[in-house]
């Protein structure tokens, strides 16, 4: 006794992604975001009287790349249901989704928490359905007390993942929602953007007695609007329901608002949770029943995935995982590194130039790889340059700062700005030989024991040489100069 | 109906030049605005729309180029969606709701040049069996004024009946189609679930709704059918099995058809009247070289609990539409979206339709799905099985359409499940998904219409129409 109880957070989360597909997913319509309000819809989506829905294969064909992506066993049979609500957004009173027999159930996918600690997160179902449309309060043309209804959603393609309750801290669940859009920017079905609406998650948190395999009472939080939020969101619920239990109260079970702004999650009004959804077959949707042989044409067809890709390049290029990790982080970056490694005779240089000047690029003008303008074969070009000692690598870099802002040739830009590289012995020990002529006091400490400066005077002959000098013949003769004027006769 | 139809004469006059289809349109509307003051067959009527119409069939056939329906006068009900039309359902929550696109059946029949001349009145959202539960006025058969028409399709049925319309279109979830057929002296045929588009039909109990048809003859049900049936795209549900040509079946006799009689569909409740000329038909056919023998269909006393759990299921959510928010009626001046909801749907639906949604909920709550929805779907499984077995030595199944002839109005428009039972004959073919065509065969001695049933194998419509064109023809002959 007196031993304090430790509670265990658990996780799990419920995500939705808007599948990259530019008609919706039960009519023709376009999906395309930002257009004027209601003009892409029509009887099916407006949900007018009679109108039928005919499911789009396209929809199917995604969800089962990312079922496949995620192990998930894809059912040969499955249904479409009706999940009935009132809601002046669903302007058919119900949503079609996938209830009792979903398309894809049991896979998992892998976060690694810590450095060098996997851990599975397992994936209960996923399940293809109709999006909703959106209510619009407060745009400068809205009145008070009027709301607009804009149906261009309604219907836009949705996939929903359900994990099991498997993640133990909000930067868990942090991982695996990270992981998810990682799997779903590969597989090019979804663009992942939190921020417009792409990609949702809603969250269950309970806590239990550690070590105790019953799950505690959970509440249900939503309406987090970014990948940060997520975390702090959880953060937040984590910390309040472990301040009631330690103080001797019980979990309401209840839906949570996040308010992004305030940093809270405020309980959302008791009419609008409760509800019983009638979930039905339905009846307009015959059974999906999809062929074996389509399920195996998807999957031949598949990108290579993550996990293998980062495999073979340990393999093959010998190249660290860390490398491995950050350039597949996105499949277009994956995919420019690997036209790049295969023309160019050392992995790791490769990989060097595309973690540094490649990802820096990006970072700075807040672009996608393919709005890049440098293309694999320049940048091959480049390091072919350096690595025959044409160019040195300071050089190097210029060039490829020179591409992307002129797009001119690499070889044009050499020669222009004639960076090609000094490996003259003579032409070098003059430079030497001059800079250590004009900076005596320097030389001075550095032989009473200031090595320090071997790089001061490294730079001063880059400079000199605008960066062209051989870095290796530099060294050689720098050191020979300096040590050698140690004792003069 | 003895001799041609209205539609077969015509077509003669057409041909030799007698009379065009304007000044035809022109006679049907001059007929429904005389005669309907009597009948409420009609919520629309389509003058403008059809007299265009038939302005432009007229061009067509001076070009030679006119459909196979060009001089078919057609009446739809009120639940199918015709572009630039008033759509109402029978509906006050619809009453100025106008479609803007056409059902696939109306692109059909508009396509083979049929002159579309109005909507007919109905049960509200085809939930009735009298065509009271209508928001306009209730219908009332030609017959006897004092009597229903039958429903919900009542309206259709009486337009044909009173010579208003040659044909109609009609829906038939558990019987709408032939009920009304039957208690209004002419043909109604319910196809298989699947053999016509529901697209632009509104739905009642989607997977039970179908679209009909009605009409003088079989003849003439047999033209409609050909042009309207078929795969349709927009419709997951319809079937691409083949169309035959129906026609063909119309020559055929009956000799050699194997012939079931259910006695299930013989017991309690059913007229005697009805009785004795149901077994008159039994031994026409009988001697015109068919085997004539009791079957049976165990499981048809389940027929009217499966029916009503299932469609009132399907209605409580294919009715959620209806919410005031995007079209049709709602009620002004509120501020809580909540009340909106509520107000607007208790003022806009009628009471049946009120007790259906409240059913259908109840049967989809959590805790009841398993012990009322998923049971009902198993028992009709099993009425499907029953059929199943009866059809694997019989080419059709035959009985009466309904137990009684026409009742008074107001007669059970407060007792739902006497209501409920006057289609217990006709709620087993669409449970079980086979088509169903009711022929009038005769009247009781109160000069009321009665309605012979002939159910076939699934898509063996051609064989129900063989079979009420064979009993229509020998009939006449007596």
């Amino acid at each position: 006794m007196g031993k304090e109880t430790t509670y265990e957070t658990v996780i799990g989360l419920e995500v939705h992604a808007q599948l990259l597909i530019r008609s919706k997913i039960f009519c023709g319509c376009s999906t395309q975001f930002g257009a004027d309000p209601n003009t892409q819809t029509c009887p099916v989506c407006l949900g007018l009287p009679g109108a039928l829905p005919v499911l789009n294969r396209k929809a199917v064909e995604y969800a089962i790349r990312m079922a496949l992506a995620v192990h998930c066993q894809v059912h040969t049979r499955s249904i479409f249901a009706r999940k009935n609500y009132f809601y002046p957004d669903l302007p058919k009173g119900y949503q079609i989704s996938q209830y009792e027999e979903p398309l894809a159930e049991n896979g998992q996918v892998i976060i690694m928490p810590e450095e060098g600690k996997r851990k599975t997160i397992r994936i209960k179902r996923i399940h293809l359905e109709e999006d909703a449309g959106k209510s619009v309060h407060a745009e400068e043309y809205v009145t008070e007390n009027e709301s607009f209804i804009d149906l261009n959603r309604c219907g836009v393609p949705l996939i929903e993942i359900v994990s099991e309750p498997d993640m133990r801290s909000p930067f868990e669940a942090y991982l695996y929602l990270t992981k998810l859009r990682q799997l779903l920017r590969w597989l090019n079905i979804c663009d992942g953007n939190m921020d417009e609406g792409s990609l949702r998650c809603d969250a269950n948190i309970s806590h239990r007695i550690q070590g105790s395999r019953q799950l505690g009472v959970k509440t249900e939080l939503k309406n987090m609007n970014s990948f940060r939020g997520v975390e702090k969101a959880l953060q937040f619920e984590v910390e309040r329901q472990r301040k009631v239990l330690e103080s001797g109260g019980k979990i309401e079970q209840e839906t949570l608002l996040w308010d992004e702004k305030k940093g809270i999650a405020v309980p959302m009004r008791e009419k609008e949770e409760a509800h019983d959804y009638r979930y039905f077959p339905d009846p307009d949707l015959i059974p999906l029943t999809l062929d074996r042989k389509w399920i195996d044409t998807i999957l031949q067809s598949q990108p290579e995935m993550i996990e293998p890709r980062k495999e073979r390049w340990m393999r093959d290029y010998g190249l660290p995982e860390y490398d491995c990790s950050v350039l597949t982080e996105d499949r277009e970056i994956a995919d420019y590194f690997e036209t790049v490694v295969e023309k160019v005779r050392d992995p790791k240089q490769a990989s060097n130039w595309v973690m540094g000047e490649v990802l820096r690029i990006l970072k700075e003008e807040k672009i996608k790889i393919g709005q890049l303008k440098i293309s694999p074969i320049q940048l091959v070009e480049i390091i072919k340059m350096v690595d025959d000692g044409r160019i040195t690598r300071a050089a190097g870099k210029r060039v490829f700062n020179e591409v992307v802002l002129s797009s001119l040739e690499p070889r044009q830009i050499v020669e222009k700005l004639g960076l090609v590289q000094v490996s003259d012995r003579e032409e070098i020990e003059r430079i030497v030989l001059d800079v250590i002529q004009h900076h005596p006091n320097e030389v001075e400490k550095y032989r009473n024991g200031g090595e320090r400066l071997f790089g001061f005077f490294v730079g001063q002959i880059m400079k000199a040489t605008q960066g062209k000098a051989d870095p290796k013949l530099v060294n050689e003769i720098l050191r020979e100069k300096l040590v050698g004027q140690k004792n003069p006769c | 109906m003895t001799g041609k139809s209205d539609f077969q004469s015509v077509r003669q006059l057409l041909a030799a030049g007698d009379i065009n289809c304007q000044d035809l349109t022109q006679q049907y509307i001059e007929k429904i605005n005389e005669g309907d003051k009597k009948f409420n067959a009609f919520i629309s009527i389509l003058g403008e729309m059809a007299r265009e119409q038939a302005v432009a069939v007229d061009r067509k056939m001076a070009e030679g180029r006119a459909g196979r329906l060009t001089g078919m006068i057609v009446a739809v009900k009120d639940i199918i969606s015709m572009k630039g039309t008033r759509t109402t359902c029978g509906s006050k929550i619809l009453k100025n709701y106008i479609s803007p696109y056409d059902a696939t059946v109306i692109e059909r029949l508009k396509a083979e040049d049929a002159i579309l001349i109005g909507k007919t009145n109905m049960d509200e959202f085809g939930m009735g069996s009298s065509s009271e539960n209508s928001a306009f006025q209730p219908v009332k058969n030609p017959y006897d004024l004092e009597r229903i028409p039958g429903g919900s399709s009542g309206g259709s049925a009486v337009a044909v009946s009173a010579g208003m319309a040659m044909s109609a279109l009609g829906t038939d979830t558990g019987g709408s189609v032939r009920q009304p057929a039957a208690l209004t002296g002419v043909v109604g045929l319910r196809p298989t679930y699947g053999r016509i588009s529901r697209y632009g039909l509104i739905a009642f109990a989607s997977s039970l709704d179908q679209i009909g048809i009605l009409s003088q003859t079989v003849t003439d049900c047999a033209e409609i059918l050909q042009v309207i049936a078929g795969r349709d795209d927009r419709d997951s549900t319809s079937s691409d099995q083949p169309i035959p040509e129906y026609n063909t079946f119309l020559s055929r006799d009956v000799k050699g058809l194997q012939i079931g009689m259910p006695s299930e569909f013989f017991g309690e409740g059913l007229d005697k009247e009805i009785k004795q000329e149901i077994d008159k038909i039994a031994d026409l056919l009988q001697n015109g070289g068919a085997n004539v023998r009791e079957v049976s269909l165990p499981h048809a006393d389940y027929g009217i609990a499966t029916y009503y759990l299932i469609c009132t299921a399907e209605a409580s959510s294919n009715l959620a539409r209806y919410d005031g928010v995007h079209y049709g009626f709602r009620k002004d001046h509120l501020t809580e979206l909540e009340s909106m909801y509520t107000i607007t749907r208790s003022q806009g639906f009628g009471d049946e339709v009120k007790r259906r949604i409240m059913l259908g909920t109840y049967v989809l709550s959590a805790g009841y799905y398993e012990a009322y929805y998923r049971k009902a779907q198993k028992v009709r499984t099993i009425i499907r099985q029953d059929y199943e077995r009866v059809f694997k030595t019989c080419d059709i199944i035959i009985g009466p359409t309904t137990p009684t002839t026409a009742f008074r109005l107001g007669e059970k428009s407060h007792d739902p499940l006497r209501m409920y039972l006057s289609d217990i004959y006709t709620v087993s073919a669409p449970l079980a998904g086979v088509p169903s065509i009711s022929v009038p065969i005769g009247k009781d001695s109160k000069g009321l219409p009665i309605g012979f049933q002939i159910t076939a194998k699934p898509f063996g419509e051609g064989q129900c129409l063989r079979v009420a064109h064979w009993i229509e023809k020998n009939i006449n002959h007596q």
